[in-house]
């Protein structure tokens, strides 16, 4: 095929009617375009937005379930969840009295901007306050679609071993922090931290790194007080002007 | 498979196309896609089959030409060119990194009747 182009984006191939037009489209851009909307929305209602991603059975779940119940004094929450099937994780976030939409993505295997803005406005209305998206278990497509949310978080946990940043290296790249989850087991899985975080930079040099354990507690605190930066950051960014 | 959803996004974006520039078929869609983007292009081309049949791209052929992976290295301060995420600079071997091309994903052109 003839890659060249006259200033009017066409070309002739040949001698047949055959013609070739330039596009230059993101294939996303529908998506990035949605995205961009959420992201304006989530700012306007000075939401701040987190995007939770790991494979399936990191813990995603049973640490919201315990930093929501924690947050929810101080902050006005709200999540999503993205699930292929069954409303079971939305159902756990509810019973802490927080409102939780449950998308099923069938036999979809991500989130997309569309799904997370039709389930905002399902959403009882939040301003100043926290939204947890969580994302369809898989460390392969979520990394592609931009819902709108402020960062991504990855959560890993010990018993998944050391090289998933090397394997799914897309992910860790597009995560602002890493969630080390089940920590304590750590010991009983011979999980070598040093070298997560080692493959993690190596993918990632800026990634920010917590350990914590949604069955103890341990290393919550930490979380908490780097939410309270991203909150910080959001209504105040360095330079004046919003992400 | 996020190709199927990639595929369906191409097809909107030839339709799109379609209606504006008044064509109605479409023989190959031509594809860059970077080599650090979430792209498997053999996934790609298998999704594409299905996605694209009884829409205007049914039966078009799909191309795809790659474009480099390239990164900047904090050490040596210079462009250098990576094939995956997880390389280190082929120069001096840090993982200090910055990404700076190769995540494209875009409908190049089209040749079309």
């Amino acid at each position: 095929m003839d890659c060249a182009a006259d200033p009017a984006g066409l070309t002739i191939a040949g001698m047949s009617s055959e013609r070739v037009i330039q596009i230059g489209r993101d294939i996303l851009c529908r998506n990035d375009r949605v995205a961009a909307d959420n992201r304006a929305r989530f700012l306007a209602d000075d939401m701040l937005v987190f995007n939770l991603v790991s494979s399936p059975g990191a813990g995603k779940t049973s640490l919201l379930v315990r930093a929501v119940s924690e947050l929810k004094q101080s902050w006005r929450l709200g999540v999503i969840e993205g699930d292929q099937q069954t409303s079971n994780d939305a159902e756990r976030i509810r019973a802490t009295g927080v409102p939780a939409i449950q998308i099923n993505t069938g036999k979809g295997c991500h989130l997309d901007a569309a799904m997370v803005s039709e389930a905002y406005r399902r959403l009882p209305p939040l301003k100043r306050g926290i939204l947890f998206i969580e994302n369809v278990g898989n460390l392969v497509c979520p990394a592609a679609f931009d819902l709108g949310e402020a960062c991504k978080i990855v959560v890993l946990s010990t018993t998944e071993g050391e090289d998933k940043p090397l394997k799914y290296p897309e992910m860790f790249a597009a995560s602002s922090l890493m969630l080390i989850n089940k920590i304590d087991l750590a010991r009983l899985v011979d999980f070598d931290l040093g070298q997560t975080v080692e493959y993690a930079r190596r993918v990632n040099p800026g990634i920010e790194v917590l350990t914590i354990s949604a069955r103890t507690g341990e290393g919550f605190a930490a979380l908490y007080a780097w939410i309270g930066k991203q909150a910080a950051d959001q209504t105040h960014p360095v330079g004046g002007t919003a992400p | 498979m996020h190709e199927m959803a990639l595929c369906e996004g191409i097809i909107e974006i030839v339709e799109e196309e379609a209606r504006r520039r008044s064509f109605s078929k479409v023989k190959t869609v031509c594809l860059e896609i970077g080599a650090l983007s979430y792209v498997a292009p053999e996934a790609m081309k298998l999704s594409f089959a299905a996605v694209a049949a009884r829409t205007i791209a049914d039966g078009a052929s799909l191309e795809i030409v790659g474009s480099p992976g390239l990164a900047w290295c904090m050490a040596c301060s210079i462009s250098v060119e990576i094939a995956r995420r997880c390389e280190p600079c082929p120069r001096c071997g840090s993982y200090q990194l910055q990404v700076t091309a190769g995540e494209e994903m875009r409908v190049k052109e089209l040749e079309i009747d």
